[in-house]
This record gives structure tokens, sequence and C-alpha cells, in this order.
């Protein structure tokens, strides 16, 4: 009886470990399809990209990104982006509070219609503002082919950011702290001031900075609009196009490399905020 | 009174950016009834396009998704070095201009590229044909399912996991009975955010398709074709099929998402 109760300890023991060394084995194995998947389809090719921005060697690197055409277009695309950006701090923050804490019927149907912009291909944005903005505009306001089309097409694709990241953060600040700064004589204004923006800030600047990543990299909804007149309404990404259209791909391999960094210190600076802001809610 | 002006200034900025220029469209399209649009949807191109945009999709989102289950696993379950790395590639494609994405895979399998020439002796046409479309709408809508399980996955945490292993549970069958279960509704709503991306991706693919019509045309593609050949008529109304696919994505998301946060 006693051998029988060892025996069935051993073989549950056996199979104990059989199951760690499969786990051990399926760990591998995941982690080796994650990063095999990674490699093929994101780091090769910008690798490869890298690779073409270095060719001409540094010298041609700089003559590239500094020629004429591509600084005034990474200057549009910065400036606009910043301006979009800032734009979308102030609208993006009023939306959310009103989706928080105002009540009025048909709530529920704006709140759905925010993400529109996301689900919405960028090409079909682009013609759509064309429809109401551009030269055949019904309400006589005709914007097409100049800077004001960058900035409403990139505050079209970069609606819902601010909006949902300052959202959640809203609807779970607690509005008795609001009562009573307001029972203590605060006005509006200061108790949004002290209380609320202190709150939502974090929520705010990392909406923020997914707007001007994305504000950064548009490209399907400003080619219909904007004419992508060098000079003038050409963004980088209009830039990068129209140099692999004509052949020179290490100039266009040298802006998309200045936009991939963009992109990399932006991301960076996402993931420092919500860290700091999961440490505070901790501490 | 504030709360008054506040909600005028949000409902104006959404009509202004978002509801005005839709409603214009709409309009356009059906100002002279349904025919036209009809017409300009039933050209053989226009069918095709839209039959090449959802053959890609209907590769990309499930390689995607299976891609986002295991990716998300292994970043909330494995402890591995960089990890930190690894997270930062999967947010990347969200960050990055889709001209970028479709030029560095323009220069991976061109002509001149590290692959290239290799597939070319191989008689293999990746770029200018259909699997350079799916690698870049793969690349575009990568990180959906992932980013929205991984948080789901800390929260359950691994308890009943390790329960089910400890009752005898393999690995496929924790997974299938306990695991999946739980996160089917982030799985699902980061599958229609996937399927939204690969449906409307327009720039990396402008890049990487050559855009031969009726071969590597996609809807999206289609509409800057039409618009440019001053077929506005044509455009408008795969514009209209776009944005209806549209809604539906976001009634889905609106639906989804309530369970998602009670589940």
């Amino acid at each position: 009886m006693g051998s029988l109760a060892n025996d069935a300890i051993a073989i549950a023991r056996r199979a104990r470990s059989l199951g760690a060394r499969r786990d051990r084995a399926g760990a591998a194995l995941s982690l080796g399809i994650v990063t095999t998947f990674l490699t093929l389809i994101v780091v090769l090719p910008l690798a490869a990209l890298v690779w073409e921005s270095k060719k001409a060697g540094s010298h041609g690197f700089w003559a590239a990104i500094s020629s004429p055409e591509a600084v005034a277009a990474l200057k549009l695309t910065l400036g606009a982006s910043l301006v979009v950006a800032l734009l979308n701090a102030v609208l993006g923050t009023i939306t959310a509070w009103v989706l928080v804490r105002d009540d009025f019927r048909g709530k529920a149907l704006v709140n759905a219609i925010i993400d529109l912009p996301f689900a919405l291909p960028t090409i079909v944005a682009g013609l759509t503002l064309l429809a109401l903005y551009g030269s055949r505009s019904p309400i006589g306001i005709n914007v097409a082919y100049t800077r004001g089309a960058v900035v409403l097409a990139l505050l079209f694709v970069t609606l819902p950011f601010v909006v949902r990241t300052v959202q959640p953060v809203l609807r779970e600040l607690d509005v008795e702290m609001e009562a009573a700064a307001a029972s203590l004589g605060a006005s509006d204004a200061v108790a949004f001031r002290r209380i609320v923006l202190p709150n939502i800030l974090p929520g705010i600047l990392s909406g923020v900075a997914l707007a001007l990543a994305k504000a950064v990299g548009e490209f399907g909804s400003l080619v219909i609009i904007t004419g992508n007149l060098p000079y003038k309404t050409e963004v980088s990404s209009v830039y990068i196009f129209g140099r692999i259209e004509s052949g020179d791909t290490p100039a266009a391999a040298a802006v998309a490399v200045v936009l991939l960094v963009i992109s990399f210190v932006l991301l960076l600076t996402i993931g420092v905020i919500r860290h700091v802001t999961t440490r505070h809610d901790r501490g | 009174m504030a709360k008054r002006s506040l909600r005028s200034v949000a409902l104006g900025y959404l009509v202004v950016i978002l509801v005005g220029p839709l409603g214009i469209v709409f309009w356009r399209t059906f100002q002279h009834g349904l025919a036209p649009a009809w017409n300009a949807l039933s050209a053989h191109d226009t069918i095709h396009a839209f039959e090449l945009t959802l053959i890609i999709s209907a590769i990309a989102v499930p390689i995607n998704t299976v891609f986002g289950i295991v990716c998300a696993l292994a970043i909330v379950r494995r402890e591995f070095p960089a990890k930190g790395l690894l997270n930062a590639f999967i947010d990347l494609p969200l960050a990055l201009s889709p001209v970028v994405v479709g030029l560095a895979l323009f220069l991976l399998y061109g002509r001149q590229g590290w692959l290239g020439p290799w597939l070319t002796a191989h008689g293999i046409r990746v770029l200018f044909a259909v699997p350079a479309i799916v690698i870049a709408t793969i690349f575009v809508s990568l990180p959906f399912v992932a980013r929205e399980v991984v948080p789901t996955l800390r929260e359950i945490g691994d308890e009943q996991e390790q329960a089910a292993r400890t009752l005898g549970a393999g690995g496929w069958q924790t997974f299938w009975r306990i695991t999946l279960p739980s996160i089917r509704w982030a799985v699902t709503y980061g599958v229609i955010l996937t399927t939204a991306r690969s449906l409307g991706e327009y720039g990396a693919v402008a890049v990487v398709s050559g855009r031969i019509q009726g071969v590597t045309e996609t809807a999206t593609l289609r509409v800057q074709q039409r618009y440019e050949s001053f077929d506005l008529a044509g455009a408008y109304a795969i514009s209209i099929v776009l944005a209806l696919l549209a809604v539906g994505v976001l009634l889905a998301m609106t639906l989804i998402r309530p369970q998602e946060e009670t589940a």
C-alpha cells in the first residue's frame, strides 16, 4: 500500500517536471514566433531603410535632408502638427469634459462618432473635407491647396486621441472634490485649474503625444485636399512619396529616417508619461 | 451657463470637422438617386478593387490576431531580456508614417533591395503584387490585438491558469479553456480595430502596390484614382461604401466596449 502511494507521488512529480519542461519549450516557441515575425515584418524593412539612407555617406544624408524642399516640408510638418496638437489639447479636453460631466440627448451617439476618424480610411477623410471646404463648397469656404487645409485634415485624423485619453481619467475623478472646492468659494475656473487639470494633465499629454505622432506621419488625408504644392502645402510624407515616384530613393530614405526618429522619440515620451503616472498612482 | 457654452463648443467642433463634411458627401452621392452611385460601384475595376481589399484583410487580420495573442502572452506572462525593446517595436507601427512603412518594404523587396534579387531569381513577385500589399497591411495593423489583450491579461492575473495547471491541464488545454474565454472580448475588440485599419490602409499600400488598375488596386487606391480621373461621382460612391464599413466598425466597437469593461 505504502509503495503504491510512493509510486503515485513519483509519477505525479515526473508529470510535473515534464509539464515544466513542456512549459519552458512552449515559452521558447512563443518567444521565437514573436521575435521572428517582428523581425521579418518590422525590423528587417526598417533596417533596409536606414541602410539605404546611409548609402550616400553622412555627407549625402545631410545633403538630402537639408535640401530646401525637404527642409520646407519638414518645417510645415512640424509646425502644422504642433498647432494641431495644441488645438487638440484644448478642444479634445473640452469634448471629453462635455462627454463625461454634461448630459444631453444623443450623448451616446456623439460619444460613438468620436472614433469615426479612426475607422474611416484617410483617403476618404480627405475627399470628405474637400467636399465641404473645397472649390465646390456649398458654404463658400474654400481652403483647398492652402496650409489651412493641412491643419484641417490633421485635426480630422487626430480628433479621437486627446478625447479618449482624458475621458477615462475624468470619469474616475471624484466630483466631490470639485464640489468641496466650490463650496469653499472657488470659482469654476479656479476649481478646474487647481483640481481637475492636475489630475487629467498626464492624459492630455499622452493624447497630445499620440496626436503629434499621427500628425507628423499623416499622408492619406492630405494628398487630395492639399494639392501637394512644394514649399507651400507639401508635408514630409508627401515629399517622401514624391521622391520614391521619381526614383530618388536615397533622398526619400534620408527624410524617412528623420520621421522614424521623431516617431521613436514620441513613443518614448508616451512611455515615460505612462510610467510616471502609474508610479504616482501607486504612491 | 458655462456648461452650455462648453457643450456648444464641443458639438460645434464635431460638426465642423466631422459631421458636416460627411453629410455633404452623403448628400452629393445620392442627390440624383441611387442609380449613379450604383453604376459607379458596378464598374469592373471597382468591383475588383473591393474584392482585393477584402482578400487582403482576410489574410492580414487572422495572422495579426494569432500574432497579437501570442505576443500579449509573451509580454505579460513571460520574463525575458529585452522585453522593453519588444514593447517599443510593437507600438512602432502606430506612430510611424504609412509612407515610411511603404518605403521600408519597397527597399527590402525591391529589385535592388536585400531580398529582391533572390526573390526574382526564384520567380517570386512580392513588390507591386499582392504579397507586398499583404505585408504592408500586416505591418500597419500589427499592434491592435496585442494592445487590447495585454491590459486584460494583466487584470485577470494568472491564478486560474495556475489552478488549471495544478489540476493537470496541459498548456494548450489551459489556453483554450481558461485564458482564451477570459480575453475573448479584448481579442474581438482588437480584431475589429485591425479590420478597420486593414480595409482603410492607403499610404503604405500606395507605395508598394504599383497601383495597377484591376490588378493591385485596392478600394482606397481606387478612390484616389477615380478622383484624379475627374470621376467625382465614382470617388464618392466608393467612399460611401468605405464610410459605411467604418460606421459598421463603430457600431461593433460601441456594442463591445461595455462588455469588455464589465468582463
